[in-house]
């Protein structure tokens, strides 16, 4: 009889406690059976280093591990748990790689962490119409290299081997973007499960065209909308064509302003290059120590040209003329795959080069994008501000966009050195916002820059955001805590 | 101009990505409706000889696959890649099983000495069998000189020098032409097939 007492006492205490309104508490037992009994045991799990592998990203924000972590092997399975965790006002956390840079993954209140890729399958490729549709487990390297025989490649390259679904929820971009555009411009339709399980398709199920003017523009509101109004479950993105030759050019300048000047003139002299990055002296000298370069330590631009043959001879000696103009002293420039690869290479190891420079230290990468003319001044004071906040931070950016990085290693346990990069990091997103710029290029709102959303766009924009979230997500279960 | 042609041997192998399923009547993996495409050793070999042809040191870059028809594909990415022609060594479905690296040198002994070739290029081994074994059966059915697991190639005059990854490290032999090369992973990083490339073969 007691015992009886005893697990009805329990049965109504966790009855109770996974039906509280997002608080984070562990959700009950039965709760977790419910999961396993949708996509069966090996894939569910509550164990302690699963659930912390889930609750952060690459970003510096503490990790919030989720209350359990599931892996649903098709759309169907997620959206019985979508239904399942809105009966029951559970928190959802989409997954894909985990490569994010602004905390998109924490798990703030707690909930269940969705890990999508288990749905690895591409479909529907079509070359002669250009299209794909991939799922959350096909990363973009994955795709790529499936794509290799035929042609055809996705050009957005965010640095990261990442889930193409989970760049098309934080509307990644990346160095190519100057020439073929954001996901925003390569997403043509999505299939996402909506919080409460419905099953949307952003342009109609199944449809793939190049342009469209069919209703309101669905596919390009949940195109970084950071899974915090659906779990985007395929993608079809728009494939683009190799480039018949490539053309790698590093060129050295004796100033950041010569560099960005250079930059400016090289877009406005109608050059269709295809990647244009600037590294200042600092990441440049942290690129050599950690993948073992010689180049020159001072303010540097890489160049990249896609075309055919002649065209690109024609491109390289354009560029060569504008930037001797600049007072570049070094021009270097190859077709060769291997030499090109290892620049490349360098540049995206950028994150971990620069953490290489004071091991231990956590890293966090602004991200401000602004108009090109005004590149050069917001540049040129984030390195006075760095020097004045004492901070160690290396530039790196897609200039091209008026997009650029500034890399602060800093060690997380110094509180008085974490509030001068918190101070930094505001600082600058007030610049680029004074600037007409945006405080966030590509890495998305995440966590860290809700308040920066909201001097942005403005107090009628933010309201109209809100209402469009509670209508998609009146509970507030899709990925609570971020953006707005 | 050189008058060296360099015959490439290029095998059709279940793509590296493709998660291997075994049939459930354990006779051998699934191969029906799964991505196909060329041996990645195989491309770097093509890859060797067309930048031996942009240097003017091969005249002409002929590709040899043998197997069933879809072989064809692999032939086009070969000439999509920049070889000259493809050879397709027909074997039906029914037999392509018990295709081995005994058979395919036998083919590419015989194609060498009909086609002239003074270089044969090949993967150092399949993805799919691992055997390694091709080159060294092609060149001793020769009789010609054989320098495996090659990092680096350099072509003088009728000699070829080549690097070697073994065991112990690297190696650098040189061979007097004709010759066989088996390439191995960091010889080159090939091309991808481009559009109009592979148009062109259509």
């Amino acid at each position: 009889m007691a015992g009886q007492l005893r697990g009805a006492a329990r049965i109504l205490s966790s009855w109770r406690s996974y039906c509280s309104k997002g608080q984070q508490e562990k959700v009950s037992a039965d709760f977790v059976e419910a999961l396993k009994a949708v996509v069966g045991e090996p894939n569910v799990s509550t164990a302690g280093v699963v659930l912390e592998q889930h609750g952060h990203d690459e970003s510096m924000h503490r990790c919030s591990p989720p209350d359990a972590v599931v892996w649903p092997q098709n759309v169907e399975q997620v959206s019985r748990l979508a239904a399942l965790c809105y009966d029951h006002r559970i928190p959802i956390i989409p997954f894909g790689t985990g490569t994010g840079l602004e905390g998109g993954v924490n798990a703030i209140k707690g909930g269940i962490c969705f890990n999508l890729t288990r749905m690895d399958r591409i479909l529907d490729l079509s070359v002669d119409d250009f299209s794909v549709t991939v799922e959350p487990g096909v990363t973009r390297k994955a795709l790529n290299s499936y794509l290799r025989d035929t042609g055809l490649w996705f050009p957005v390259d965010p640095g990261a081997d990442a889930s193409l679904c989970g760049m098309a929820a934080t509307g990644a971009s990346g160095t190519n973007a100057v020439r073929y555009g954001t996901m925003l411009e390569n997403v043509v339709n999505l299939e996402v499960v909506l919080a409460d399980g419905q099953i949307l398709h952003t342009s109609g199920q199944g449809r793939r065209f190049q342009k469209s003017s069919a209703g309101y523009n669905l596919t390009g509101l949940f195109v970084g909308s950071e899974g915090t109004l659906g779990l985007i479950t395929t993608a079809t993105l728009r494939l683009h064509g190799i480039p018949e030759a490539t053309t790698a050019v590093v060129c050295a300048f004796p100033s950041l302003q010569a560099a960005v000047d250079s930059t400016v003139q090289i877009i406005q002299s109608g050059l269709p290059v295809a990647r244009i990055e600037f590294l200042d002296d600092v990441m440049i000298d942290a690129c050599n120590k950690y993948s073992g370069l010689t180049n020159a330590v001072t303010p540097t631009l890489f160049l990249e040209f896609h075309g055919s043959q002649k065209l690109l001879e024609e491109q390289v000696q354009r560029a060569e003329q504008i930037v001797r103009q600049n007072g570049s002293s070094h021009f270097a420039w190859s077709k060769d795959p291997e030499e090109r690869s290892r620049l490349w290479t360098a540049r995206h190891n950028a994150w971990y080069a620069a953490l290489a420079l004071r091991p231990g230290c956590k890293g966090y990468s602004t991200d401000v994008c602004v108009p090109i003319s005004r590149l050069p001044e917001i540049m040129v004071q984030a390195k006075k501000d760095l020097k004045a906040f004492g901070l160690t931070g290396a530039l790196v950016g897609h200039v091209g966009d008026g997009n650029f990085h500034c890399i602060l290693v800093f060690n997380s346990e110094d509180a008085d050195e974490y509030r001068r990069v918190m101070e930094f990091v505001e600082q600058l997103g007030r610049n680029a916002l004074a600037t007409n710029g945006t405080c966030t290029g590509e890495h998305g709102i995440g966590l860290g820059k809700r308040q920066l959303l909201k001097e942005e766009i403005g107090p009628v924009g933010i309201e109209i955001m809100r209402q469009i979230k509670s209508v998609l997500d009146p509970k507030n279960l899709m990925n609570p805590g971020k953006v707005l | 101009m050189a008058e060296l042609r360099a015959l490439v041997g290029v095998k059709r192998v279940i793509d590296y990505a493709v998660k291997i399923r075994v049939k459930p009547d354990k006779t051998g993996v699934v191969t029906d409706g799964v991505k196909h495409s060329m041996n990645p050793f195989c491309e770097i070999a093509v890859e060797e000889a067309v930048r031996l042809k942009e240097k003017k040191l091969v005249k002409e870059v002929i590709a040899v696959s043998c197997g069933p028809k879809q072989c064809q594909e692999t032939l086009r990415t070969a000439l999509a890649m920049g070889a000259d022609r493809g050879i397709h060594v027909e074997v039906p479905e029914s037999e392509a099983e018990r295709l081995g690296p005994l058979q395919v040198s036998r083919v590419l002994t015989a194609l060498a000495q009909k086609e002239k070739a003074g270089l044969v290029l090949l993967g150092k081994q399949a993805i799919d069998d691992d055997c390694n074994q091709t080159g060294q059966m092609t060149a001793a059915m020769l009789d010609w000189p054989q320098g495996t697991f090659a990092s680096k190639l350099t072509l003088e005059g009728d000699k070829v020098t080549v690097e070697r990854e073994i065991d112990g490290g690297l190696e650098t032999i040189r061979l007097k032409l004709p010759a066989v090369v088996t390439a191995d992973l960091r010889l080159n990083e090939p091309r991808y097939a481009t559009l109009p490339n592979i148009m062109g073969t259509n």
